[in-house]
């Protein structure tokens, strides 16, 4: 009983989180900025910001992630970050030689006040930014939101500074990628391919954050979209931002800076999500939808129909980030399954809007709750009380799973302690497949498991 | 001595290192880039600022604090007062085992507690934020002890949290709660954030609990955080010679423990950086004096045993003591000699921590191979040069803002374990004590030592040399095994270990072995790129 403190008894809790099913704004930047061709996050603030940041994503990708810090002591936080950043960024450009230093603040910054805008403009007029180079910025206080928030910051900042409309029109569409893995991110380019449609994704981390072996350290890998990408977006016909959450901001800012419009979408995770993304998308390119598409689609759902009895009913317990869990409730639903314990530590309305549209009408007993206080405390606390048939969620959830013996799939960041995420898409029908398959091995080795002698079974 | 391996002229190589450097940076770098001299040791720089944008391996204050000193004590709830990030990314990513008595014993390691700040606290303040926390974390688990940690933004607003927690300490009665100022920002590294540590614990814990400890050779063992089990292997070693274990500082720990560890006779310091102070304070306060030892490696448990033996001055013990290595010895030799050939004379580098890059080399050498350069992540002078350069280390305004507790002797519990004639006859016996020679010593003349390793730094020096291994953490891992070089993680210890004691020597040549000979270092070359171009095509022409 690793959890043995977690009681059964719900009490409200005002000033303690416990077990939080969420973390800060700055990971979520320097993640976002990984996904821009030759660019170098830094952190603006202490060194354990970004030494912190730089591990777990490390932890999860198992794969070197570059970025710099401020280095602050005292004397810049009581003084201001001004001539730390300064130096940075002249350090940066003589060492490194990015092509780009994209910038985020942190609670230690923001809370002196430092200007990112005024200090980065500072530093242009001084020349200690080298022709043809950039820094870009994003404020991302870890008092405010949460590590979603600061990629869509930092997805913002990107889409703000770089996109140009130079009034001549782009036969292509932008894809705004909510925060997703580098294998996801692959995956919605190939069906864009499969479909005939243009497109510029972005941020894009694939080829960075699953770079191949070579035997040399690549600084800046070949993925990521190029500056010149991420100039045109502002030409592009329409934008689709896959996710409300993450990557809507950035839609904004493009529709707001360059008067490119956009759409909406959820992340496409499970068959109707992914359904309404290539509805969009061959809408948006004029296409029609290929064969190819309609196929694996319909294998997706053979494999449900064939193997329904196992979903059916089955209880699901589930955390993690409101853009990857609301198309993941839906799919559970279509699974015939019962997501009946929710929580995601990111605050805002639109998670409990999009929810309540999704469970009102075919669960509307399940509990879910976000923001603060929504933590995995509180979430075991309900599985104690109402036990579940599966725990999904980040790596965190392996200490639940084990005390009260639920099977469990990691879902969601981070993940530290398998490897798959990175490499297998879970969006699309191909990662909707893939999502049906842990789902039924985790419940079929269960009933393995549990199978008494006679009842033990060769063809499931 | 100096090594058989072929070095490259390292004052060449320092040149290379800060070459790229802006002129300003290159001045300040070349300090902390030093050719060594076991005979006449030269002085590092350390513990200054990291330059601004250089990429480096350092973490803050805060996870020197509630990371490293605190985070192994199982039954604190250890709340961090600022936004959820801080306490998230400290929630377990230590490794720190720990095995309670029994099942329902407390243990909070699993759990992570915050206050999550959020804008309002910062604008309003969040003392009050911070209290009502303490109070349901008290109405919820009921522990012995709630450390309050601060994060940065915790200073700047100006939140008391030792206000706050005296109040609550008096509020809850049977609940100890104190606060550490150990902001991210303080200091230049996480070495502030022991030093922190050390006070708080030293402060608000050791002495509470006066039940005189059981055992005739009573110590504690400082600065030893089980990572991988490390205590675990070191605690059979301490029970098998007859050593009676007070408290670990903090591997594998408890409150009372801590609470009781001045009734020890004895404080042996595995990690110098981390831990030094409470040596030095506890010598003062409660004289029990303090020893440098080292259980990593066979060899070097050895040499720590028989200095505790020697420093207990017993001959019941010294032979209990030469009946264990008697003991332990065989089964470490067995797998050394069949390892042995498989790694002499590779090589090795080492940039970790603030006594682990010193530690290690030892397991090298067991292993026959030479450690061509390492430094410190976070270490001062001293864990390079030795505790004799201590006066003539300059106090900048980085170390300054770290409290110096004013400690005298206890009035009624000061009493000193040697008298002044049996110390000098231990010194006269060449034991060390309340001394520490620093890891340049140790190594060879001509290997570098290089203080606060940038990543640039690190690509240069794997170019270089082309080291069999290299030493480092999570955040080097994969850059350094993308150049083609394994690195073993010191940290974490790539979740294997434990590497402390005998059989921690044998699980560490396993993995040394393991590494430095896996047959996917070869494999990372298609055979087609091997071949060189147009080798495939004719191969096509063969067939044909």
């Amino acid at each position: 009983m690793l959890l043995r403190h977690t009681t059964k008894e719900v009490k409200e809790r005002e000033g303690l989180t416990i077990n939080p099913a969420k973390t800060c704004q700055p990971i979520g930047a320097m993640y976002a900025a990984l996904g821009v061709h030759g660019c170098l996050p830094h952190s603006h603030g202490s060194q354990g910001c970004c030494s912190y940041h730089r591990s777990t994503l490390t932890r999860h990708y198992k794969e070197p992630v570059m970025a710099a810090t401020s280095s602050f002591t005292e004397g810049a936080s009581v003084f201001g970050g001004q001539a730390n950043l300064l130096a940075a960024i002249e350090t940066i450009f003589s060492v490194y030689d990015p092509d780009i230093i994209a910038v985020h603040s942190t609670c230690l910054s923001e809370t002196i006040g430092d200007d990112l805008q005024q200090i980065t403009r500072k530093a242009r007029d001084d020349g200690k930014i080298p022709e043809g180079k950039h820094v870009i910025f994003a404020s991302t206080p870890s008092f405010i939101g949460s590590h979603v928030t600061g990629y869509a910051n930092m997805v913002t900042g990107i889409a703000e500074q770089f996109a140009v409309s130079t009034g001549s029109k782009k036969n292509q569409i932008n894809i705004i990628a909510g925060w997703m893995e580098p294998s996801d991110m692959r995956e919605i380019k190939r069906l864009s391919k499969e479909l005939g449609v243009n497109i510029v994704l972005f941020p894009d981390t694939s080829d960075v954050l699953d770079a191949p072996q070579t035997g040399t350290h690549v600084f800046y890998p070949k993925g990521g979209t190029t500056i010149a990408e991420l100039q045109s977006t502002g030409d592009s016909l329409s934008s689709l931002a896959l996710g409300s959450i993450s990557a809507e901001p950035a839609a904004i800012a493009l529709e707001k800076k360059c008067k490119v419009p956009f759409e909406t979408l959820d992340m496409p995770i499970g068959l109707r999500a992914t359904d309404r993304f290539i509805m969009a998308l061959s809408k948006a390119g004029n296409v029609t939808v290929p064969d190819e598409i309609t196929a694996d689609r319909g294998r997706l759902v053979d494999v449900i129909a064939d193997m329904e009895q196992y979903l059916y009913g089955k209880r699901v317990a589930l955390f993690g980030d409101p853009d990857q869990i609301i198309p993941l409730t839906e799919f559970l639903l279509d699974l015939n399954m019962k997501p009946v314990q929710i929580v995601s530590g990111t605050p805002g309305q639109r998670f409990e809007k999009q929810m309540r549209q999704i469970l009102d009408e075919r669960s509307p007993e399940t509990k879910f709750k976000n923001g603060i206080g929504a933590d995995m405390f509180l979430l075991h606390q309900w599985m104690k009380n109402e036990p579940v048939d599966l725990l999904i969620g980040n790596t965190y959830g392996k200490y639940m799973a084990r005390d009260e013996d639920v099977p469990f799939i990691r879902f969601g960041f981070p993940i530290l302690d398998r490897i798959g995420h990175s490499y297998f898409p879970s969006v699309g029908y191909s990662g909707g497949l893939r999502l049906v398959e842990k789902i039924l091995t985790a419940i079929l080795d269960r009933q393995d498991r549990d199978a008494l002698e006679e009842k033990f079974e060769l063809v499931m | 001595m100096e090594a058989n391996t072929h070095f490259p002229d390292p004052s060449q190589v320092r040149e290379e290192l800060i070459q790229r450097y802006p002129t300003k940076v290159a001045k300040k770098r070349a300090k902390s880039i030093i050719v060594n001299d076991p005979q006449i040791i030269p002085e590092v720089q350390a513990n200054v600022r990291t330059v601004p944008g250089i990429i480096t391996q350092r973490g803050c204050s805060y996870a020197g604090c509630k990371g490293v000193v605190l985070g192994p004590t199982r039954d604190i709830v250890n709340i961090v007062h600022g936004p959820i990030g801080c306490s998230f990314y400290a929630w377990m990513t230590r490794r720190n085992q720990t095995r309670t008595e029994s099942l329902m014993d407390a243990n909070f390691i699993p759990y992570c507690f915050s206050t999550d700040m959020q804008e309002e606290n910062i604008v309003f303040g969040g003392e009050k934020k911070l209290k009502q926390a303490i109070q349901e974390a008290y109405d919820l688990f009921h522990p012995k002890s709630i450390a309050i940690f601060s994060t940065c933004p915790v200073g700047l607003i100006g939140d008391d949290v030792h206000a706050a927690s005296r109040e609550m300490k008096e509020k809850l009665g049977d609940c100890n709660v104190f606060g550490f100022s150990c902001e991210g920002y303080r200091g230049v590294s996480q070495s502030a954030g022991h030093h922190i540590a050390n006070n708080g614990v030293f402060k608000h814990m050791v002495g509470r609990d006066n039940t005189p400890s059981e055992g005739k050779f009573k110590l504690n063992l400082l600065g030893e955080y089980n990572i991988g089990g490390d205590a675990f292997e070191i605690e059979r070693i301490f029970e098998k010679a007859g050593l009676t274990l007070v408290s670990s500082f903090s591997g594998n720990s408890t409150v009372k423990q801590l609470e009781n560890s001045h009734t020890a006779d004895l404080n042996v310091i595995q990690c110098h950086r981390s831990i030094n102070y409470m040596g030095d304070m506890m010598e003062t306060k409660y004289g029990i004096p303090w020893m440098k030892v080292s259980f990593v490696g066979a060899e070097s448990s050895a040499k720590s045993l028989r200095k505790i033996a020697e420093y207990f001055d017993d001959e019941e013990l010294k032979a209990r003591v030469e009946a264990v290595i008697a003991e332990e010895m065989p089964k470490v030799k067995a797998i050394i000699d069949e390892i042995l050939p498989r790694t002499t004379g590779k090589t090795a580098m080492l940039f970790v921590g603030g006594s682990r890059a010193h530690h290690y080399q030892d397991l090298f050498t067991e292993l026959g191979m030479t450690t061509v350069a390492a430094g410190y992540e976070f270490a001062h002078r001293d864990d390079y040069e030795g505790r004799d350069v201590l006066p003539n280390i300059k106090i900048d305004a980085d170390s300054k803002n770290i409290e110096e507790l004013k400690v005298l002797p206890d009035p009624e519990l000061y009493n000193p374990r040697k008298t002044e004639a049996e110390l000098a006859a231990l010194k006269e016996k060449g034991l060390e004590i309340n001394g520490y020679e620093g890891m340049m010593k140790q190594m060879t003349k001509k290997s570098l030592v290089v203080d606060d390793l940038s990543h640039y730094e690190s690509e240069k020096l794997i170019e270089i040399y082309k080291p069999d291994i290299f030493c480092a953490g999570i955040k080097e891992k994969y850059v350094v095994q993308k150049m083609g070089v394994p690195l073993k993680q010191l940290h974490s210890y790539d979740y294997g270990g434990p590497y402390t004691g005998f059989e921690g020597a044998v699980n560490f040549y396993k993995d040394i072995d393991r590494m430095v000979n896996n047959p996917v270092w070869k494999l990372i070359k298609a055979p087609w790129e091997k071949a060189g171009n147009g080798a495939a095509l004719e191969a096509t022409y063969v067939t044909q």
